[in-house]
């Protein structure tokens, strides 16, 4: 492309529709959104996480069967038409626990994800953003670090259980403080990350010019830092739901979690390790799904980060 | 512009100190200061451009940040238009960005790689106006228009753009808000030279067009030949020579402006080779730690026992042309001692 002159011809390139001078500014997310069907893996990654969703909220309308119902002549099958993933060790259904299972499982790692990671970058944008508050928001970042994570969550869950249960009901009371529990001891490698980022980006000339403008902190922040630190926080997002499932699975297992007749994936997966030498497949498919489900994240988030990137976007 | 018609003084600024502390040691204590911009006064006129030059380091870049207020300044006074900004806080700050605007050295760094064209002009409009969506991108397509960027561009990031295309977006932002003042901070030292013409030349026709000021800080001296009307020589953090154009060029007086416009090379091989070169031995000393008396005392091949000892005053050595060296102290023994009481009217004598 040639320099322009001083006055430029009204249409530069005839090839080029000349409608499209007078052409609003497309929406932003049509340009992600067309760049994201151009990943594959994204794409696909997509496709496989929406069929989960699908199959933990819709599926247990169509597979009727009580996830908790126990049928104790029926127990350790392998799989048959009546259970298509075979039954448990009590006779329970296989394929409606880890229906249900899943929907508690992804629940628990997308809402514990977007705690920690509001958290963490709230904490590490107002670190690296305001010199003031660097000090002390980095220490507690360096204090949560330091914490023993299993004593900590055991004292929350010995305080917490209780009240939340009485308050919310036994699985809601549970469900908040587990996401809480991961929530706030996941944030800070986000946190450290973002400030690292945002203190880079602090000195780049395009936040001098927009203070030059007299823009505010808050609508900087909003306007030239946060899509500026999309991409770590992207990455540590679709880790961080793989984590979340991940420590829930160790909660329940520790008996800190979920009651144990309430299936999560987790929680099938260590009820299964007794059995793992005679019914491999009960470890198989709780594992297969937790893997499936943090793998097509991840793609996604891969995805989403390329498309999010201006300079990436359209090769 | 000297004394016929006395035009309006847009930017004054006085005695303007902007120092950078330096910590260090365990216990990160304040053990000095980098003094950037160190003492400078200058004035510039309504329609005029104001040349800074000097070499990498000197303090012109924080100079014309500082006069935009983008740091908090350690001291001194600016005026822009008549309203003090040198201490001004944030409100009185932002009710005064929509007149002095800046273009900045890198148009690369400048602009937000995750906003388009439209985005990134638009956003002085954004901050400062109240248009409706479709008055707004009106407004962008003139300002396209006007400093050349095809309006097809509008779209598209910048990335996408040659260096040149993409410092015509950063003038079309400074322009967005119509301001009377411009810092360019060094606008064409990261463009190539077919390109740095068009880019000075569309920031020549815009100040024909919208009556702008501009201060332009530069190293590139014969660029500041062409676009200024007066020039001001930086050393170290204060302003060594400020004059007309015409008169700097023709006859430099203080002993660095000669050796830095003896650098320029000559395009005649003849006239390049007979020319004696004046070299200057040894570095800048650092702005931390300045030496004693004139700060180019210890490079000036022209150094007398008084430049070590006591700072040079600003004096007006021809109509409009302002030194500050002891060649021109009529009596440099008188003078030594008159020192201190001088330089309580220094910043009265400079740039008047």
């Amino acid at each position: 492309m040639t320099e322009p002159s001083l006055a430029p011809p009204p249409n530069q390139s005839p090839e080029q529709a000349p409608d499209q001078a007078m052409a609003a500014p497309r929406n932003q997310w049509r340009d992600v959104w067309d760049q994201f069907k151009t990943h594959k893996g994204a794409f696909l990654g997509m496709i496989v996480f929406g069929l989960f969703i699908v199959a933990v909220l819709i599926g247990p309308f169509i597979w009727s069967i009580d996830p908790t119902y126990i049928d104790i002549r029926a127990r350790n099958q392998g799989p048959t038409f009546a259970h298509p993933l075979g039954t448990d060790q009590l006779g329970r259904d296989m394929l409606a626990r880890m229906m249900a299972g899943g929907k508690v499982s992804i629940a628990v790692g997308i809402t514990a994800m977007a705690l920690s990671l509001l958290l963490g970058t709230l904490i590490g944008v107002l670190a690296g953003y305001f010199k003031r508050l660097d000090g002390p928001l980095m220490r507690l970042t360096d204090l949560f670090l330091a914490l023993p994570l299993l004593p900590l969550l055991l004292v929350m869950v010995m305080l917490f259980r209780e009240a939340l249960a009485a308050r919310y009901g036994p699985e809601t009371g549970v469900f908040i403080l587990i996401v809480v529990a991961i929530g706030i001891t996941s944030w800070m490698q986000t946190a450290r990350i973002v400030r690292g980022d945002v203190l880079a980006l602090k000195e780049r000339e395009f936040v001098l010019a927009a203070r030059s403008i007299g823009t505010p902190s808050r609508r900087m922040i909003t306007r030239h830092i946060l899509p500026n630190v999309l991409s770590p926080v992207m990455v540590s997002a679709t880790l961080g739901i793989a984590n979340a499932i991940i420590t829930e699975s160790a909660l329940s297992f520790l008996g800190l979690g979920f009651p144990p007749d309430f299936p999560t994936w987790g929680r099938l997966l260590f009820d299964a390790v007794d059995y793992l030498q005679q019914y491999p497949s009960r470890v198989m498919w709780p594992g297969l799904a937790i893997s499936a489900t943090v793998l097509s994240v991840n793609y996604i988030g891969d995805g989403l980060r390329d498309a999010l990137d201006p300079r990436i976007r359209g090769r | 512009m000297l004394d016929a018609t006395p035009p309006l003084r847009l930017v004054e600024v006085r005695n303007l100190k902007m120092h950078f502390p330096i910590f260090s040691g365990l216990l990160r204590r304040r053990s000095g200061e980098v003094k950037a911009v160190d003492d400078v006064s200058f004035d510039i006129y309504e329609g005029e451009t104001l040349g800074l030059v000097g070499e990498s380091g000197c303090g012109k870049s924080t100079c014309g940040r500082a006069v935009l207020r983008l740091y908090d300044i350690t001291e001194g006074s600016i005026r822009i238009g008549g309203t003090e900004i040198g201490d001004a806080g944030y409100t009185t700050l932002r009710a005064m960005r929509p007149t002095m605007q800046m273009v900045f050295q890198d148009p690369q760094a400048s602009l937000n790689p995750r906003m388009t064209v439209a985005r990134i002009i638009g956003e002085p409009l954004d901050e400062h106006t109240s248009l409706s969506k479709a008055e707004k991108l009106d407004a962008i397509y003139d300002l396209m228009d006007a400093v050349g960027l095809n309006r097809n561009f509008a779209n598209r990031y910048p990335h996408e753009f040659s260096g040149g295309q993409r410092q015509r977006i950063g003038i079309a932002r400074a322009l967005a808000l119509n301001p009377k003042f411009i810092v360019c901070d060094e606008p064409i030292a990261a463009l190539d030279v077919s390109i740095q013409a068009q880019v000075v030349n569309l920031l020549e026709d815009l100040q024909r067009r919208l009556g702008l000021t501009y201060l332009f800080i530069s190293h590139d001296l014969s660029m500041v030949r062409h676009i200024a009307d007066r020039v001001a020589v930086m050393y170290l953090g204060k302003i060594v020579e400020l004059a007309p154009r015409d008169a700097l060029y023709a006859s430099p007086k203080h002993p660095y402006t000669e050796a830095l416009l003896s650098a320029v090379p000559e395009p005649d091989p003849n006239l390049e080779s007979a020319r004696d070169r004046i070299l200057l031995e040894g570095d800048v000393p650092s702005p931390s730690n300045p030496p004693a008396g004139c700060n180019f005392c210890t490079r000036c091949p022209k150094v007398m026992a008084v430049c070590k000892e006591h700072e040079p005053i600003t004096r007006e050595v021809a109509p409009g042309q302002f030194v500050a060296c002891h060649l021109y102290d009529e009596e440099i023994s008188e003078i030594a001692g008159k020192t201190a009481a001088h330089e309580a009217d220094q910043s009265i004598q400079q740039g008047e």
